[in-house]
């Protein structure tokens, strides 16, 4: 293969690793934007929150590595449902700016705390995943990598056996799509909202632990589910397939501008970009791919 | 305003007391109220923005450090006197704030809080790049102003030019929301279709709100360049952003007395906080040195909550419950 067609393919395939870890983060946001109606701001500080609890388990009390991810897991799930019950819902009908900002102060409250208590040095997580790469016709990938892509794979075929089949699931499309006749049909709203606010902090637990492995945890960890941002607006707010393809596409996008513009302007627009195709996306069609299109001309 | 005796003599307390003030406190309170001030004019154009219009704004920060640097360069660069400097940053961050405004007019709600956020990202990589002009990380410093010839070289000196800046900004926002173009944005406010139907120009209003908000923020941030004699990129961060929110929020959404409330609560929190530190490291000493930044910014993510969920009003909406208690005293039910 030549040179400048590696190099492309070199970036598309990390760019798809990163955009895989996008898709997870995404899919926090659009599993609670489905159901309430409320976009998390404090998806970050769980992200964080799950890579400290992680590492600490792991370092502190020496435990194997799969029952430290269970163990953040479920007390991650935990979180989000006390967070619904404690924080959320005294908030039901209050106007969608009330709400956003509770979440963007339930966002700066964690992430400060979690300065307090964890401090601000950088920790670096004893990897489990073998240091050797794996090389696929000269394009190159760590262990992680492919892990990542592996369990995001995993989560997407288990979230659709899981709205698909199970009663629970079926539950919460419901809700999803009808909050009052899902109540009537006898489906209990509360518990759907608390469950799906734990469903979603788990879902962010497990990014939470990919991004400890692939980068150093400290507090700027929360950042990385800012950039997801742009993913769900690109797939669509409330879609479960948009989030994953947006993810994937926006993780692409970052690094093939990373790789071909920073040697044009200097360093950093790899930090950007997914900023600006935000903005792009949000004249161009605001309700993304594959969203619900509001029709409402004023 | 004044209508009667009472009201007037307390209003006339209230001056005097801004008037003595410097020489009746220590410095560091003269630092704080100058802070409080700087704060006020910022909240003020986010009140405009978002609490009158209901248009939410996530990257105040933006026009503020846009305002900044304005002042910053113009001043030390060009030697442009304090009277040119102010209403240029102003004028300029309420350019940059139309060229924002325009593409989001068919934005709302959470799509419009992710577009303002992503201009102050925008804003703060651009602020950080682009050293040719701001100097990136190394930050610029700025001369003392010049009132016709007289320094402005310490803070007691700068209160009283802070303070009239001050005066100017709320009058002017109380009035501006008792006229045609401040009923307008309570309309859309309330319901923009509805406002629309009614007759009221939405592209323009909107627009305008947008203006004028980054007008104050622009106006502010010059200020702040002025007090801090320094300005570095890492002083509008995001976080700055939620801390203007924090203010209107805490202080009450769609009032402009609410904002100078909130804009003084939030600037002082910190110095209580620390108060409180002190007192938990007497009791528990093994907080000794834990006290840092993060236990103020922890405290505002506990504000907004706690106000949003229990006191959605904010202060203002204290204060109007305190005056008509006393006002109906002794029939308080």
């Amino acid at each position: 293969m030549d040179k400048g067609l590696l190099f492309f393919m070199q970036l598309l395939a990390s760019g798809i690793a990163l955009g895989c870890l996008y898709a997870m983060i995404a899919l926090g946001f659009v599993l609670i934007l489905k159901a309430t109606d409320i976009l998390n701001f404090a998806q970050g500080e769980v992200i964080m929150m799950a890579a400290f609890i992680c590492y600490f388990l792991v370092t502190a009390l020496h435990l194997p590595f799969l029952l430290a991810v269970l163990l953040t897991c479920l007390s991650v799930g935990l979180m989000g449902i006390v967070t619904e019950r404690v924080i959320l819902r005294p908030m039901i009908g209050e106007p969608v700016f009330a709400v956003v900002m509770v979440t963007i102060g339930l966002s700066i409250f964690l992430r400060s705390l979690a300065g307090i208590i964890f401090g601000h040095t950088n920790l670096v997580f004893p990897s489990p995943f073998p240091k050797e790469t794996v090389s696929m016709g000269g394009v190159i990938l760590s262990q992680t990598q492919i892990w990542i892509m592996i369990s995001t794979l995993g989560l997407i075929v288990i979230f659709f056996l899981f709205f698909k089949y199970s009663r629970i699931g079926l539950a919460m499309r419901g809700t999803a799509d009808d909050q009052h006749i899902a109540l009537l049909m006898g489906i209990s709203v509360k518990r759907v909202f608390a469950l799906i606010w734990g469903i979603s902090f788990i879902t962010g637990a497990i990014a939470g632990i990919f991004l400890a492995n692939v980068m150093v945890i400290n507090l700027g960890i929360s950042f990385v589910a800012v950039s997801a941002f742009p993913a769900i607006i690109l797939g669509g707010l409330e879609s479960i397939p948009g989030a994953i393809i947006g993810g994937i596409a926006i993780g692409v996008i970052e690094n093939l501008a990373g790789g071909y513009l920073d040697q044009i302007i200097g360093g950093g627009v790899k930090d950007v970009t997914p900023f600006v195709v935000l903005f792009l996306i949000l004249m161009v069609r605001p309700y993304g791919l594959f969203g619900k299109k509001e029709i409402e001309r004023v | 305003m004044l209508q009667t005796l009472w009201i007037k003599a307390w209003i006339g307390l209230f001056i005097l007391g801004l008037v003595v003030a410097p020489f009746a406190t220590d410095p560091y309170v003269v630092y704080l109220i100058n802070l409080s001030c700087v704060a006020t004019v910022a909240a003020l154009g986010l009140n405009l923005l978002t609490g009158f219009t209901g248009q939410i704004s996530l990257g105040h920060a933006a026009f503020f450090a846009i305002g900044a640097y304005c002042t910053a360069i113009l001043s030390s660069e060009f030697g442009m006197p304090y009277w040119l400097c102010l209403p240029a940053s102003g004028f300029f961050a309420a350019f940059t704030g139309l060229l924002l405004g325009i593409p989001c007019l068919r934005l709302k709600g959470l799509y419009l809080a992710m577009a303002t956020m992503s201009f102050g990202v925008v804003v703060e990589y651009v602020v950080i790049t682009w050293e040719g002009v701001t100097k990136g990380v190394r930050g610029i410093g700025i001369p003392t102003p010049k009132v016709f010839g007289y320094p402005l070289d310490s803070n007691e000196k700068l209160y009283y030019f802070l303070l009239a800046v001050t005066a100017i900004a709320v009058v002017a926002a109380t009035n501006l929301v008792r006229t045609r173009i401040g009923r307008a944005f309570i309309a859309i406010r309330d319901r923009d279709i509805a406002a629309e139907v009614m007759g009221v120009n939405l592209t323009k209003y909107k627009v305008m709100a947008f203006a004028i908000g980054s007008f104050y923020a622009g106006v502010a941030g010059g200020l702040y360049a002025y007090l801090m004699h320094y300005i570095h990129p890492e002083h509008f961060t995001f976080l700055l952003s939620v801390q203007y929110l924090a203010m209107i929020i805490v202080g009450g959404l769609g009032s402009i007395l609410g904002s100078v409330f909130g804009a003084v609560f939030i600037t002082i929190i910190p110095e209580f906080i620390k108060g409180l530190a002190d007192l938990l490291t007497l009791a528990i000493p093994a907080l000794q040195d834990k006290y840092d930044d993060g236990w103020n910014i922890a405290a505002f993510g506990l504000l907004i909550m706690l106000f949003l969920i229990f006191e959605p009003k904010g202060l203002f909406g204290i204060w109007i419950r305190v005056k008509t208690c006393f006002k109906n005293w002794p029939y308080t039910y």
